[in-house]
């Protein structure tokens, strides 16, 4: 499997007075290896999730080129995205969201059932979407993101609005079924503590127009179970990194 | 305070109806034995009459042949005008060629219609229910179409990620959305449909409760014209309460 990258010369949104177009993002380049956890962390507004819809093929209208990891047998690479919202068929039930994600859904029978195990919904399979709680709905998301077995896995503020058990359940959650089968991941993000938490690397990106203002590896062994490692680590990060994490954390 | 009950409320309710039928057709009957004139029959004489069709008469045959032609016409216009509607409401070029095409079919009198279709194809089965369906395609057309500008993008963009392709895209995202607007348009099809197929049969068909209606009249006979229009009046609200009504709750079951 060959690695990610991404090189984006040039983002715009043309604004609808119809004068200056927005930019959006600048000179935005970044690669992970196959396999890896990167998050994306940065201020709000910032083109975040801009930059998951480019890599997505959601929009194509940008200047630049971006290479996605595809594993050997396939011709275009399978993406799992998980949405800001979770973005479930209202009208279909939990099984048939996940199903609907499958080409040859019959032949996945057995990966849908584990998956639907693994992830605690048993017994809201026949539910509708409408009927569950924002964190059972956002673990079905997960749960349709893994079933297509993806080569990439893009995630935007999966956890967000949950409280902050439940967010802390399904970052666990979360590893633990991304173990089962490493894929590269790029994930948005902006809560410092989750990106430690999760990530292999953290590249920090500053206010639009979007770059990449530092890139940081995170050695820190998983699970990761101790908020005191993920604030040492914090605390390290704000020390080496003051001037362009305050620029983040406070805008 | 004591707490509403729904039983009661829903009772209250029926005996609001039965009242209210009952008030007019008393109201008929006393207008009826006011005037006591045959052009103004009693309801007591109409159903009358309505029985004794339905047991010896031609009157089943000719709301089967109605029924049928309402029943072609409306699938036709459903299904015309609901491929066009979601083009137009998807496709900015089409729409906009297009919109001008609506306008006008829009406002030709169905009158207009059923005669041109009949003076350019004759008097056929098929010219006869075209008309009809033409006078409803454009209808559907505009609330479909509104519907389809109203997709919602998130949904369209999950399925692109999750490669949906055209037909799963179609059956599980797109017409799930369209749901409400088609049953919109599909009831308020159904009503202007099926008098628009008496005009059809009153000026080219000889057969149908519009040909019968025109046989009645020049009878002056209102006794049967009555009855017809009750029959079908029951027909249709059968339909609206045993199909439309039920296709409306399925649909719409996943609402919490």
């Amino acid at each position: 499997m060959n690695q990610i990258a991404i090189d984006v010369r040039r983002k715009c949104f043309r604004t609808a007075g119809g004068d200056q177009p927005r930019v959006a993002l600048q000179d935005l380049r970044l690669s992970g290896r196959a396999g890896e956890f990167v998050c994306l962390f940065g201020p709000s507004g910032c083109g975040k999730t801009t930059v998951l819809n480019i890599v997505a093929g959601l929009d194509a209208d940008f200047d630049g080129k971006v290479d996605l990891p595809t594993a050997e047998g396939r011709t275009t690479p399978v993406i799992g995205y998980v949405f800001q919202d979770p973005r479930l068929l209202p009208w279909r039930t939990v099984e048939e969201n996940i199903r609907l994600a499958i080409d040859d859904a019959a032949a996945a029978n057995g990966r849908i059932g584990s998956l639907l195990s693994a992830m605690g919904l048993d017994s809201h399979r026949h539910a509708f979407p409408g009927q569950l709680s924002l964190g059972l709905a956002r673990r079905v998301a997960l749960a349709r993101a893994f079933v297509v077995e993806p080569d990439l896995l893009l995630m935007d503020e999966p956890f967000a609005s949950l409280d902050a058990p439940t967010a802390e359940r399904l970052r666990r959650l979360l590893i633990e079924i991304w173990s089962l089968r490493p894929t590269t991941v790029l994930f948005v993000t902006h809560d410092l503590r989750e990106a430690i938490h999760l990530a292999d690397r953290i590249v920090f990106l500053s206010a639009g127009p979007a770059h990449v203002i530092a890139d940081i590896p995170i050695d820190l062994p998983r699970p990761r179970r101790g908020d005191a490692e993920v604030d040492a680590i914090r605390a390290q990060l704000l020390t080496d990194h003051g001037p362009e994490l305050t620029q983040i954390l406070t805008s | 305070m004591p707490v509403p009950d729904r039983a009661l409320e829903d009772r209250h309710r029926t005996l609001f109806t039965l009242a209210s039928i009952t008030a007019l057709f008393a109201l008929w009957y006393l207008a009826a034995m006011l005037a006591g004139s045959r052009l103004l029959p009693t309801p007591m004489a109409v159903i009358e009459v309505l029985v004794e069709e339905i047991e010896h008469g031609e009157m089943l045959f000719h709301l089967g042949v109605t029924l049928a032609r309402v029943a072609a016409a409306f699938l036709i216009a459903m299904v015309i005008g609901t491929v066009i509607g979601i083009l137009m409401g998807r496709l900015t070029r089409f729409n906009l060629f297009f919109d001008s095409w609506l306008i006008l079919l829009l406002n030709i009198p169905a009158l207009v219609t059923i005669i041109l279709a009949y003076v350019w194809f004759g008097l056929i089965e098929a010219a006869a229910i075209g008309a009809v369906a033409i006078n409803k395609i454009p209808t559907v057309v505009v609330v479909v179409r509104e519907g389809a500008r109203a997709l919602e993008p998130g949904y369209l963009e999950m399925a692109t990620i999750y490669r949906f392709g055209r037909t799963r895209t179609l059956r599980h995202v797109v017409l799930p959305q369209l749901y409400p607007f088609l049953v919109a348009a599909a009831r308020s099809g159904l009503a202007l449909i099926w008098k628009i197929v008496l005009v059809v049969e009153l000026l080219g068909r000889s057969s149908g409760v519009g040909f019968q209606l025109q046989v009645y009249f020049q009878l002056f006979d209102v006794t049967r014209i009555l009855a017809y229009t009750l029959a079908f009046v029951a027909i249709m609200q059968i339909i609206e309460f045993g199909m439309m009504q039920p296709l409306e709750r399925r649909v719409s079951r996943w609402r919490p």
